[in-house]
C-alpha cells in the first residue's frame, strides 16, 4: 500500500469515526431543578418529581427532544428558602442546565426569582403562589391551576354566600402561601362586605388547636375559611371534630394543604366528611383528558417503590404537564432558546394530562381551574376510597363542577 | 368566663404531656449534665415505634409505649456508653463537644425514619382519639384526657423512684457529687449509665402521648427541642416535681394566649416565662 493512500484511508475512517461517534454522543437535554425530598414540604415534592421523572421517561421512550435524551439534574432543598439560591447558581454555572424548572411550592422558588430574572431564564413553576406578582418576569409560567390571585378566596366565598353565609371567621399558618390566601380572602370580604368576626394567625409548629377552636366557635362565624399547612390541617380537624364547631357554620375549609395527600387523608378517614377544600385534580369524570389515565397507572406502579404518596393527585400530574409544555414548545420552536420557547408558551394553549392551558401575562393561568370539593361519605383507615368518584364532588368551577354542596357544615359530616 | 375557664381546664392537660415529654430530659440532662439535644429526636423515634406497633398488629398505643419501653432502656444504655467513651471521658469541653455528638444522632435519626417511613404524617388509631367528654356546652378531647392521666403517672413514678429507692437515691448522688460517689465504692459511669437509660425509657410512654396527642412526622423534633429544655431549666435542673410545674405553667400559659390572645403570641410565652423565672429565681422553680 502506498503511504498517502493509507493515510488517507486512515483519515478517512477517523472522520467517519468521529461523525457517528458524534452522533452516539449528541450530549442530554439538561433539565435542571431543585426538589424539597427531606423537610416539611418532602412529601409533595416528591410526588412531584416522580411526575416529572415519567415525562422524562415517556419523552426518551419516544426519542427525546430535538433527538437528544432528556436528563434532569435534581438536588434537595431540604425544604429551605436558603437553599435555593446556591443551588439555582449551581445548576446555571456549574452543571450548565439547558432549561430550569422550579422546586414544588412558594418558599423554596421565592428567592430564586430575582435570579432568574436578572439572567433573562426560563422558570417552569411548580406550584408557587403568587412569587411573580412583585418580580414580573415575563419568563415565567406556573403549572398550577391557581389563576388569578383572588378566584382562590372568591369561589370559595361565592359557594358560601349562595349557602347563606354572611360573616366570616379565618385561620391562617403563619406562613408565606397561607398568608397570601388569607390577604385575598380578606379583600374580597371587604369587597362583599361580608364581615370578618374572627381573624388568627397561628404559628409553626402549634401543638394543640383545642383552645383556638374554642375560641373560633365562641364567635359564631357562618363562614370558615382556614388556610393551613400539612402538619396543622390534621390537628384543626381533629379538634373540630372533639371540640365542635357550632350550628352557624354553613362551611368550613378553603386552603387546608394537606388533605390532597393520600397519607393524611386516610389518617383522617371520616373526619374529612363535609369540609369544603382546594384541590388540583380528582378522579371525577371531568377531569380525565388524553393521556390522564395511562399517566396515573404508571404512577400508581412506581409511587409503591418510591415511597411516595400512593394517590399523586395533587402535584404529580401537573409535574407531568409541565414537561409536557416543554416537549410542545420546543418542539414547535425546533430550539432550546429560551426567549422563543417563553415566547411560544405565552401565544398558545397548551393539550396536557391536566386539560387545556393557557397563560396570562404574569405567566399564571389565564382562567383559574383550582377545584373546590366537598368531603362525602369518607371512611377510616382506607386509601383505596379515594380513588372512586364521589368521595371529592367539585363544586367548582363550572365546566367541570360534579355536584351541589351540601350546608350547613353539621349537616354535611354525617 | 367560660372561655378562661376552658382555656384553663385545657392548658392543665396539654402541661402534664408537656411533662411527659420533658421529664426524661430532666433527667438526662437536669441530673446527669448530659448535653442530650438528641432527646427530642429519641422521642419521635418512640412515636413511630408506637406507630409501627398499632398499624403492624392493631395494638393500643399506650400498650405499644409499654412494649418499647424496655427497648428504649437498651438503646438508652448504649447512647450513653458510646457517648462516654468518645466524648464525656476525655475532658472538660466534653460538654461542647457533646452537643455536637448529639446533634449528630438526632440528625441520623431523622434520616432513619425518613428512609424507613416516608416524609408524611403518621398517626394512630385508638377508641379514644377523635372523640369528646362533654358537659354541656363544654367539651374535652379524651385523647388529652388520656395523655393527661398517664403523663401525670409517669411523672409521679418517677419521681417517687428517684427519691425512695437505692439506684433512684444513687442516681441523685451522683449529680450532686461524682467524687463522693466514688470514694464510696460505687462506680458512677455505671450509675449514669441506668440513669441514661431510665432516661430514655420513659420516651416509650412519651412517645405514645406524642403520636396520641397528635399526628407526628420525621422533622417534629425541632417542634419540642424550645419546649422541652424551656420546662426542664424553669422547672430547676434536675427536679423532677418541678418539671410538672413548670409544664403546668407553660401548657396553661400558652393556652390562654391562644385562646384569648391570639396565637401569633403562643411561641414567644414558653421563653419569655423563662426569662421571667431565670431572672427572679436563676435556679429555676425548685432548683437548689
Amino acid at each position: 500500500m502506498e503511504r498517502r493512500t493509507f493515510l488517507g484511508g486512515a483519515m478517512a475512517v477517523a472522520v467517519v469515526g468521529h461523525g457517528s461517534r458524534a452522533l452516539a454522543q449528541q450530549p442530554p437535554i439538561k433539565i435542571g431543578m431543585s426538589m424539597p425530598q427531606t423537610g416539611g414540604l418532602a412529601g409533595g415534592g416528591k410526588a412531584s418529581l416522580l411526575g416529572i421523572e415519567i415525562w422524562r421517561d415517556d419523552v426518551n421512550a419516544k426519542g427525546g427532544l430535538l433527538g437528544r435524551k432528556v436528563e434532569l439534574v435534581v438536588y434537595d432543598d431540604k425544604s429551605s428558602a436558603s437553599e435555593t439560591p446556591a443551588i439555582y447558581a449551581k445548576l446555571v454555572d456549574v452543571d450548565k442546565v439547558d432549561l430550569l424548572f422550579a422546586p414544588y411550592a412558594t418558599v423554596p422558588t421565592a428567592p430564586i426569582m430575582p435570579f432568574v430574572k436578572q439572567r433573562g431564564l426560563l422558570l417552569m413553576g411548580n406550584f408557587s403562589f403568587q412569587v411573580n406578582s412583585k418580580v414580573g418576569h415575563d419568563m415565567w409560567f406556573n403549572n398550577a391551576p391557581w389563576g388569578p390571585a383572588d378566584s382562590w378566596a372568591a369561589s370559595f366565598l361565592d359557594l358560601a354566600q349562595k349557602a347563606g353565609g354572611k360573616n366570616m371567621a379565618l385561620l391562617t399558618a403563619d406562613q408565606e402561601f397561607a398568608q397570601n390566601l388569607a390577604v385575598t380572602a380578606r379583600d374580597v370580604a371587604k369587597k362583599r362586605n361580608i364581615p370578618i368576626v374572627f381573624d388568627q394567625v397561628y404559628p409553626p409548629n402549634t401543638v394543640e388547636f383545642s383552645s383556638i377552636i374554642r375560641a373560633l366557635k365562641a364567635a359564631k362565624p357562618d363562614i370558615v375559611y382556614v388556610a393551613s399547612y400539612p402538619p396543622d390541617s390534621a390537628g384543626i380537624l381533629r379538634a373540630v371534630n372533639e371540640i365542635g364547631i357550632g350550628d352557624s357554620v354553613k362551611i368550613f375549609g378553603g386552603g387546608m394543604v394537606g388533605l390532597q395527600f393520600a397519607a393524611v387523608m386516610s389518617n383522617l378517614g371520616s373526619l374529612l366528611n363535609g369540609v369544603v377544600n382546594y384541590n388540583t385534580w380528582l378522579p371525577e369524570k371531568s377531569m380525565y383528558f388524553d393521556g390522564t389515565k395511562e399517566f396515573f397507572d404508571k404512577y400508581t406502579k412506581r409511587a409503591v417503590e418510591a415511597k411516595v404518596d400512593p394517590l399523586g393527585y395533587y402535584l404529580a400530574p401537573f409535574g407531568y404537564a409541565m414537561g409536557q409544555m416543554i416537549e410542545a414548545a420546543v418542539a414547535a420552536t425546533k430550539s432550546l432558546d429560551q426567549k422563543g420557547i417563553a415566547k411560544y408558551l405565552r401565544e398558545n394553549e397548551h393539550k396536557t394530562i391536566v386539560g387545556p392551558i393557557a397563560f396570562s401575562a404574569d405567566g399564571e393561568r389565564k382562567e383559574t381551574a383550582t377545584l373546590q370539593a366537598q368531603f362525602r361519605g369518607v371512611k377510616d383507615k382506607d386509601i383505596e376510597q379515594f380513588r372512586s368518584s364521589g368521595k371529592q364532588v367539585i363544586l367548582f368551577p363550572d365546566k367541570l363542577k360534579t355536584g351541589e354542596l351540601i350546608s350547613p357544615f353539621e349537616a354535611a359530616r354525617n | 368566663m367560660d372561655l378562661l375557664l376552658g382555656a384553663v381546664v385545657l392548658g392543665v392537660l396539654l402541661g402534664c404531656f408537656y411533662a411527659a415529654v420533658s421529664v426524661g430530659l430532666s433527667v438526662s440532662f437536669g441530673l446527669l449534665d448530659v448535653p442530650h439535644v438528641a432527646h427530642p429526636a429519641f422521642l419521635v423515634l418512640a412515636s413511630y415505634g408506637v406507630f409501627q406497633l398499632n398499624e403492624s398488629y392493631d395494638i393500643d398505643p399506650l400498650l405499644a409505649g409499654l412494649i418499647i419501653t424496655p427497648l428504649f432502656f437498651v438503646f438508652g444504655l448504649l447512647a450513653y456508653r458510646v457517648y462516654h467513651e468518645t466524648f464525656e471521658r476525655r475532658g472538660s469541653d466534653a460538654a461542647v463537644r457533646g452537643i455536637a455528638f448529639f446533634f449528630g444522632i438526632a440528625f441520623i435519626i431523622e434520616v432513619l425514619i425518613i428512609l424507613q417511613f416516608g416524609v408524611d404524617q403518621r398517626s394512630v388509631s385508638a377508641t379514644y382519639i377523635g372523640k369528646a367528654w362533654r358537659f354541656g356546652e363544654f367539651r374535652i378531647p379524651i385523647r388529652q384526657l388520656v395523655a393527661f392521666a398517664v403523663a401525670l403517672a409517669l411523672t409521679v413514678l418517677l419521681a417517687v423512684y428517684l427519691s425512695k429507692t437505692f439506684m433512684g437515691r444513687a442516681i441523685r448522688a451522683v449529680a450532686q457529687d461524682e467524687e463522693a460517689l466514688r470514694l464510696m465504692g460505687a462506680n458512677p459511669v455505671r450509675i449514669k449509665q441506668f440513669a441514661f437509660g431510665i432516661a430514655t425509657a420513659v420516651l416509650g410512654i412519651a412517645g405514645a402521648l406524642l403520636i396520641i396527642v397528635a399526628p407526628v412526622e420525621p422533622t417534629l423534633d425541632r417542634a419540642y427541642i424550645g419546649r422541652t429544655f424551656c420546662v426542664v431549666v424553669m422547672a430547676g435542673l434536675g427536679s423532677i416535681s418541678g418539671t410538672l410545674i413548670a409544664a403546668i405553667i407553660l401548657g396553661v400559659a400558652e393556652s390562654i394566649v391562644l385562646t384569648l390572645f391570639g396565637a401569633s403570641w403562643a411561641p414567644a410565652i414558653s421563653f419569655a416565662m423563662l426569662l421571667g423565672v431565670l431572672a427572679v429565681r436563676p435556679q429555676g422553680l425548685l432548683g437548689r
